[in-house]
């Protein structure tokens, strides 16, 4: 893929100014073709190292925790549910116990920047055609062995240059350049949920919207709270099967499956977005019990991305994902009657265009990270048979 | 050099596959796993009741009398003053970057004493080491400060801060369930590391000793707390940035926690007076551990076991997959001096 193309196509098609372009243009180059990926310098200015933060300006006291005795704490975010004594941190790195109080460390911290496609997060049921001002934290709380941005999601907030940008700040930032959404992502945002919580009201309050990009390992009080907030969420369902959870993302696959129910249960708009690994989770059966688990509790018309992966952090001595197994997962989907099967990070792949499942008629082409073409009319209907393609594809 | 005449075949190859793992290690010095391979570790416990006289500061000059009681001990030496720097050139000499890997994170209440590193560093530059050769480091110089230690960088004089003034590296480095950057300091800036971890209680990990110091080298030890660290501890001792670099392990039990780790609670530590010395890490793990049981017992707590959080990463850092030292008390020699 041609990255600078995709960038000047963005920017010809949306007016951008100069300095927005410049920016698409760092992030897009940054990206390299490579899905959901960051370097850590971001085209917004960072603290040139760690030692410029100043951590109490980061520091907030926690939502989701309960105390316990001896100035321990429960953690209440994510399923792991750390027990954290004093002084200690939880597993995403991110969030410490002083003297009893759990506070986060990351509020505001943003370490990674860009303006980016909608497409490249993906959701290709939202917006297609605009841009997110794209934000992330350092911190996860799970450690995948193919993670592509591990540099910052698997570091201590401050052992990564990061720069201040306070909710409001963010709002700002996005509206300056002509960003309807802020997204969260890149790492995890799970692990900054207040920040996230507080820039999503920030946000709506000067008209920006909210999306995440998720691996959904949350708590039920915890994802109401905080993805409540959001318009629309990408969740990567990483694999069908509870050993690949805990041999290669070290987590559970349950507590995923029971965020994706309870954010259909929400109303909110959801895409799914699950990593092909060549040997590890690209079996067959896997991928019909996948596509059937959907049709069966979210529906036949959510987005099922089947992406390809390239070899990362631990998982450097696999290959890429043949084409071919990404179409055979396509066609199991397919015949299990799911209606929106995409084929991710193989530019120009046809199953990168939205078709519609009444007439198949193309609705939405994309080129790279472009939405080159969209037809999609303002209630949601094909122009050509007038069935109803959900989305949220007007702003 | 040791003489390899009298090893069994057998010993002679672990010692030759050890060489070829260390990589850049100094090579012919003797080293814990090169103990392993032998029929017992050595580990030495030395004490002194009158370490704090009357008061509760260290007395320096009786730590470091204690210290080279430790040490000549650990390496069968005469008690004499050239023995306490002999034992030292064992360890290290001129042309050697030693770094000294202390335990701050508890703060002054249960850290590494800046009175033993003083000592450490006064014998090795008697053995030859020049003191801008020397770094004294954990992770944090902030934390470093709140036990005790002085930043100093840069000068002919002993180097002391944490990785956060020199990074980690880019790097991932893995073995097992562990990938991880490591701090430049112990990449770049030493060949030989000496381990100088406190004695205490672990809340998730049961104890927290020599071998799990070494969390306080990456960048990212928030990850491998799960399942009391099993095996994570043990695979991250396997990597050959500390596997091929660590000469020595000095314990420091001045004060000791039995209960309430890894943060300082005073209610229960107890003043041990002591330092554990050993070339087997794994060794001085399982001794410390059983130090702790004892004194659980005798302030009548349960076992770690009966709490189910026994380290049993020790057990695994001995096992056939990492052979990283004894953790059977049958092959460890515990000498109390």
């Amino acid at each position: 893929m041609n990255c600078e193309l995709v960038a000047a196509e963005s920017a010809a098609r949306m007016a951008l100014d100069r300095r927005s372009f410049l920016m698409c243009a760092l992030a897009s180059s940054a990206a390299l073709g490579a899905g959901e990926f960051t370097a850590s310098a971001a085209a917004i200015p960072l603290a040139s190292g760690a030692e410029a933060q100043n951590n109490a300006q980061f520091t907030y006291e926690a939502k989701f925790y309960e105390k316990l005795a001896n100035r321990k704490i429960k953690c209440k975010l994510c399923p792991r549910e750390c027990i954290v004594g004093d002084k200690e941190r939880g597993y995403c790195g991110v969030r410490e116990n002083h003297g009893g109080v759990y506070y986060t460390l990351v509020h505001s911290r943003v370490c990674a920047a860009h303006i980016d496609p909608i497409e490249k997060k993906p959701l290709f049921h939202y917006l297609p055609g605009t841009t997110a001002f794209s934000i992330a934290t350092a911190g996860c709380n799970v450690n995948c062995k193919f993670c592509q941005n591990w540099d910052i999601s698997q570091s201590r907030p401050e052992e990564i240059p990061a720069q201040y940008i306070s909710p409001h700040q963010a709002a700002d930032i996005a509206r300056q350049y002509n960003c309807p959404t802020i997204a969260y992502t890149y790492s995890e945002p799970v692990v900054f949920a207040e920040y996230l919580m507080d820039t999503a009201d920030a946000a709506h309050e000067a008209g920006v919207r909210s999306i995440v990009v998720s691996n959904g390992y949350m708590q039920h009080d915890s994802l109401e709270q905080a993805y409540g907030k959001m318009d629309a969420v990408k969740i990567d369902l990483k694999a069908y099967t509870e050993s690949y959870y805990a041999k290669v993302v070290t987590g559970q696959l349950k507590p995923v499956l029971d965020s994706l129910v309870t954010l259909r249960k929400m109303g909110k708009w959801t895409e799914i977005v699950y990593l092909v690994v060549p040997t590890l989770n690209d079996d067959d059966e896997g991928f019909r019990g996948l596509a059937a688990w959907i049709k069966t509790n979210l529906g036949t018309d959510v987005p099922l991305h089947f992406t390809q992966f390239h070899p990362e952090y631990l998982l450097k001595n696999l290959p890429i994902t043949p084409v071919a197994t990404l179409e055979l997962a396509k066609a199991i989907a397919d015949a299990e009657g799911l209606h929106y099967v995409y084929i991710g990070n193989v530019p120009g792949h046809p199953a990168q265009n939205t078709y519609c499942p009444q007439c198949r008629k193309m609705l939405v082409e994309r080129v790279g990270f472009t939405a080159s073409q969209m037809l999609i009319r303002k209630d949601s209907t094909c122009p050509y048979c007038r069935h109803n393609i959900p989305g949220i594809w007007h702003a | 050099m040791r003489d390899l005449r009298n090893r069994s075949r057998r010993n002679f190859l672990a010692r030759c596959i050890t060489g070829a793992v260390a990589l850049g290690a100094t090579g012919l010095r003797a080293t814990g796993e090169a103990q392993a391979a032998a029929a017992k570790s050595r580990v030495v416990v030395a004490r002194d009741p009158l370490l704090r006289g009357s008061g509760s500061t260290i007395d320096s000059r009786r730590l470091e009398t204690l210290l080279d009681r430790a040490m000549q001990s650990l390496f069968s030496l005469p008690a004499t003053h050239e023995n306490s720097i002999a034992a030292w050139r064992r360890i290290a000499g001129a042309g050697d970057t030693v770094s000294l890997k202390v335990n701050t994170l508890g703060g002054r209440g249960i850290a590494t004493s800046v009175e033993l590193v003083e000592a450490v560093c006064e014998r090795l530059q008697q053995a030859g080491v020049a003191a801008r050769n020397i770094i004294v480091w954990d992770r944090d110089s902030e934390e470093m400060e709140r036990a005790g230690f002085r930043i100093a960088v840069g000068g002919d004089r002993v180097q002391c801060y944490g990785t956060d003034r020199a990074g980690y590296e880019d790097d991932l480095s893995a073995w097992g369930s562990v990938g991880s950057r490591f701090s430049k300091i112990l990449t770049r800036a030493s060949n030989v590391l000496i381990n100088l971890p406190v004695l205490k209680d672990h809340d998730g990990a049961g104890v927290t000793i020599s071998l799990k110091n070494m969390y306080g080298t990456i960048h990212n030890p928030n990850k491998y707390h799960p399942n009391g660290c099993d095996p994570f501890v043990a695979d991250l001792n396997m990597l050959p940035e500390i596997r091929s670099r660590m000469k020595l392990v000095i314990c420091d039990a001045t004060t000791a926690m039995y209960e309430g780790g890894p943060g300082f609670k005073p209610e229960h530590s107890w003043k041990l007076n002591g330092l554990l010395v050993a070339q087997d890490a794994v060794a001085l793990d399982f001794t410390g551990w059983q130090m702790i049981e004892r004194k659980r017992a005798e302030m009548g707590l349960k076992t770690l076991e009966a709490e189910q959080r026994a380290p049993r990463y020790i057990a695994t850092a001995a096992d056939s997959e990492h052979r990283l030292g004894h953790c059977d008390a049958a092959r460890i020699a515990v000498f109390e001096v």
